[in-house]
């Protein structure tokens, strides 16, 4: 034991083993990536609603010679994004739990979720009432409803590796904190998703 | 770094080209066509292959997780990804010109010039796809450095102690994030409009050219401050060290360079002022534009007070930031000019254009690169470069550079236009051209002395030690060159300028697992350690995923089908990169904890 009058010194050590090896939410660093991404995709997003805004002012009629798209698919999707979100949730919410089965489970629903998401897109192209090679605003609409679509299927392929995952030994520690991010995502391309409803099928009947 | 600088030798070869065939009155050293392919390879390879890879990417990559005390970048692999695009995207570019499909429309390929009707052939779809490639690339490592920075930081490196560099870095990452989306949407509209008939440029059909030109300056200007910053950043350093004293008014630095951030998206029309907006917004991008110069200003301001009241030491690097002083200053003072209407619409498209923004971007981001390459050197190799060549290469650079550029003013001002590949004898250009192009000798004369001294030093240069300059970063601390890993420990501070603050008795990090990758995250804010994460090992799925990219980004350039046939390829590499290997879960000596 030292003598009261020798000087204190400092530790010279900071341990950090006892720290936890697995964070989920905004501790977890991918989670700070996947908000970087989804901020460059939104811009990416709100470029093009600004173009489709902009090329309205260069016409007096919108849709110019064309029908608004037709809404029967496009509201059927905006219904299925809107209760996918109950399944993102529930894995968003087990993740942590370390409750596998739940996290699989609700993965398993999430994905047929985007599945049917992508096959009713596939049915909305068809009921766009207007080819890209038409003029400026059928391409701004086809556009704005592919790059979501281009969002759609990653996160369809994305969930469908994460069920996959969850199959196997592997849905551990970190997987389990990138099905939880997985979810931040799906919320994202369910917000882009009604925004852009909003825009094609909203704006061509209101402007 | 050492990428984007044979880049750099390359842009030069096109400009010294440039400079030979306006010496005198219709040469024909180059034709027109041969003539529209230099100087748009030469503008499009100094921003897109050099400027930004180099002084972002290539400084950051480097300097970021030294300064931040990290072991590592965050996000490794996707730091590799983005690497192995920014190649692909150049070899596309160049290997456009060395087949004669170079592209030919200006560095920013305004439409309608650029668009299906004037530019048939796919010279500007390969600058397009040049386009995807490095900007896919600066957003990857823009999310690994802002990662780095906000969650990597020593314990102990608050907010309020961060080096001015890592917050200059921050900004530009996250200026990045909202910018380069934008020439993305950009190139990306020109391409379909080339590639499958769509109608967003084309007023016939209800499209509009000058949609093009917002959507690229909401991307090109902020662009410049992604160059600057980093130049800025490296003077803040560099003025500090030499001045042997703390900087001169650290909050207000970093609140210009946030602020600078913010005025660089609300500026972009001052390139369009010659488009006819209305008045209105004529003064309103004007008064945005002049607005610049209050963070720029203070900058500068708190650089020279640092410099006033500090223990000044001119050694070599420091020579470099007094010729970026000098430089920038110029380019600063004919930006306002610029920034004025009457005077914008009076040169607009001349030489004196040309002369104003080389001397902000060589003035705001080559000066400063070379002091930056010169202070870090030694930390790279261990060796010190060679002084007395380092002063060579700054007088022959700094001496040519004035001749040309300053030269180019007088020429804008005489009326002789941009991008044109000859001039008549009667226009009387001849004399200042001559003078010009003279520069580009001592320039020339400058890079090869940086050459030789490079290739010199490395070998047999003075060996450096860990401090050769009596820093106060964490990135002295390490050996010189550093190890893989950067720190055997990972460093602790307590004060803004560790090495000249701390005690010798600075605690260090321990308990972070030597048998695989560990690294520490610590709080974004206060830096305090939060938990600890694995890096993965090196792996080859990142190439191979490059690759893939790169294939349906080529095919695209000849046809849409390349979209739906590359994807499939695509996704294969992104799962295999991402697919779960090796042992699992990640084995903890005393259990697993978790923080929720």
């Amino acid at each position: 034991m030292g003598s009261l009058n020798e000087p204190v010194r400092r530790p010279l050590t900071l341990d950090v083993s006892g720290l936890p090896s697995v964070a989920f939410g905004h501790q977890n660093t991918t989670w700070l990536a996947n908000v970087f991404y989804m901020a460059i995709e939104g811009m990416m997003f709100a470029l093009m609603f600004a173009t489709y805004f902009y090329l309205r002012t260069r016409s007096t009629n919108w849709p110019p010679g064309h029908l608004p798209p037709t809404l029967k698919y496009g509201a059927l999707n905006a219904v299925v994004f809107f209760v996918s979100i109950i399944p993102a949730w529930i894995v968003k919410r087990r993740a942590p739990e370390r409750n596998r089965i739940g996290v699989r489970n609700g993965l398993l629903v999430l994905a047929l979720f985007a599945l049917a998401a992508t096959v009713l897109r596939i049915f909305e192209f068809s009921a766009l009432n207007c080819r890209w090679t038409d003029d400026a605003y059928s391409s701004t609409v086809w556009v704005l409803i592919g790059m979501h679509s281009g969002h759609l299927a990653t996160e369809l392929i994305e969930t469908l590796v994460l069920l996959a995952i969850s199959f196997t030994p592997k849905m551990e520690g970190t997987r389990l904190a990138d099905a939880a991010i997985n979810s931040d995502y799906w919320y994202f391309v369910v917000v882009t998703g009604l925004m852009v409803d909003v825009l094609i099928y909203g704006t061509t009947r209101l402007l | 770094m050492v990428t984007a600088f044979i880049f750099f030798l390359l842009g030069g070869v096109l400009a010294a080209m440039i400079r030979l065939q306006l010496i005198r009155p219709e040469n024909s050293l180059m034709g027109p066509d041969l003539y529209n392919q230099v100087f748009t390879m030469h503008g499009s390879t100094m921003i897109f292959l050099f400027a930004v890879p180099m002084m972002f990417q290539g400084f950051g990559v480097y300097i970021v997780p030294l300064m931040c005390g990290a072991r590592n970048i965050a996000f490794p692999r996707l730091n590799a990804f983005s690497y192995y695009l920014y190649v692909g995207g150049a070899l596309v570019l160049w290997g456009g010109l060395l087949t004669n499909t170079g592209p030919d429309v200006g560095w920013f390929a305004y439409v309608p010039l650029s668009g299906p009707a004037y530019s048939p052939g796919h010279r500007a779809d390969i600058w397009s796809q040049m386009i995807t490639f490095t900007e896919v690339s600066a957003l990857g490592v823009a999310i690994c450095l802002a990662t780095t920075i906000l969650r990597h930081r020593a314990p102990g490196m608050t907010l309020n102690r961060m080096p001015i560099l890592l917050w200059e870095k921050l900004v530009i990452s996250i200026a990045v994030i909202f910018a380069m989306p934008a020439v993305m949407i950009a190139s990306g509209l020109l391409l379909l409009d080339r590639l499958v008939g769509t109608h967003f440029f084309n007023p016939a059909e209800g499209g509009d050219v000058l949609l093009y030109q917002h959507l690229f300056w909401f991307f090109g200007h902020p662009e410049v401050y992604i160059i600057f910053l980093p130049g800025a950043a490296i003077i803040s350093t560099l003025v500090e060290c030499f001045s042997r004293r703390r900087i001169f008014g650290y909050t207000p630095i970093v609140v210009s360079v946030v602020a600078t951030g913010f005025i660089g998206f609300s500026v972009w029309v001052h390139h369009m002022f010659a488009t006819g907006l209305p008045q209105l917004s004529e003064s309103f991008f004007t008064a945005a534009s002049l607005m610049i110069v209050i963070p720029t200003g203070t900058q500068f301001f708190c650089w020279v007070a640092t410099l006033w009241y500090g223990r000044l030491q001119l050694r070599l690097p420091m020579l470099w930031c007094f010729g970026f002083f000098f430089v920038f200053l110029i380019g600063g003072l004919s930006g306002v000019m610029l920034a004025s209407v009457p005077v914008d619409l009076q040169v607009h498209d001349t030489y004196f254009v040309v002369a104003h923004f080389h001397y902000v971007l060589i003035g705001g981001a080559l000066f400063p690169m070379f002091a930056g390459i010169y202070f870090w050197f030694p930390k790279m190799t261990g060796r010190m470069a060679n002084a007395a060549l380092g002063k060579w290469h700054f007088w022959l650079f700094f001496i040519g550079f004035n001749i040309t550029f300053f030269t180019l003013h007088f020429l804008g001002l005489r009326g002789m236009p941009r991008r044109v590949y000859t001039y008549g004898p009667d226009m009387h250009w001849q004399g200042l051209n001559i003078l010009a192009s003279s520069g580009v000798v001592f320039m020339t004369a400058g890079l090869l002395v940086f050459l030789a001294n490079v290739f010199h030093s490395v070998r047999a240069g003075e060996i450096a030690g860990n401090n050769p300059w009596g820093d106060a970063g964490l990135e002295w601390s390490t050996s010189s060159p550093p190890p893989p890993y950067n720190f055997l420990h990972v460093p602790t501070v307590s004060g803004r300028d560790p090495l000249w603050e701390d005690p010798p008795d600075q605690p260090v990090v321990v308990g972070l697992r030597d048998d695989i990758r560990e690294t520490l995250v610590t709080h974004s804010l206060d830096a305090d350690p939060q938990h600890k994460d694995e890096d993965p090992g090196p792996s080859i799925w990142p190439f191979l995923s490059a690759l893939t990219v790169s294939a349906a980004f080529v095919g695209s350039i000849f046809t849409p089908w390349a979209v739906p046939l590359g994807a499939p390829p695509v996704i294969a590499t992104l799962i295999g990169w991402l697919w779960p290997r090796g042992q699992s879960p990640t084995p903890q000596p005393a259990g697993e904890s978790w923080v929720r």
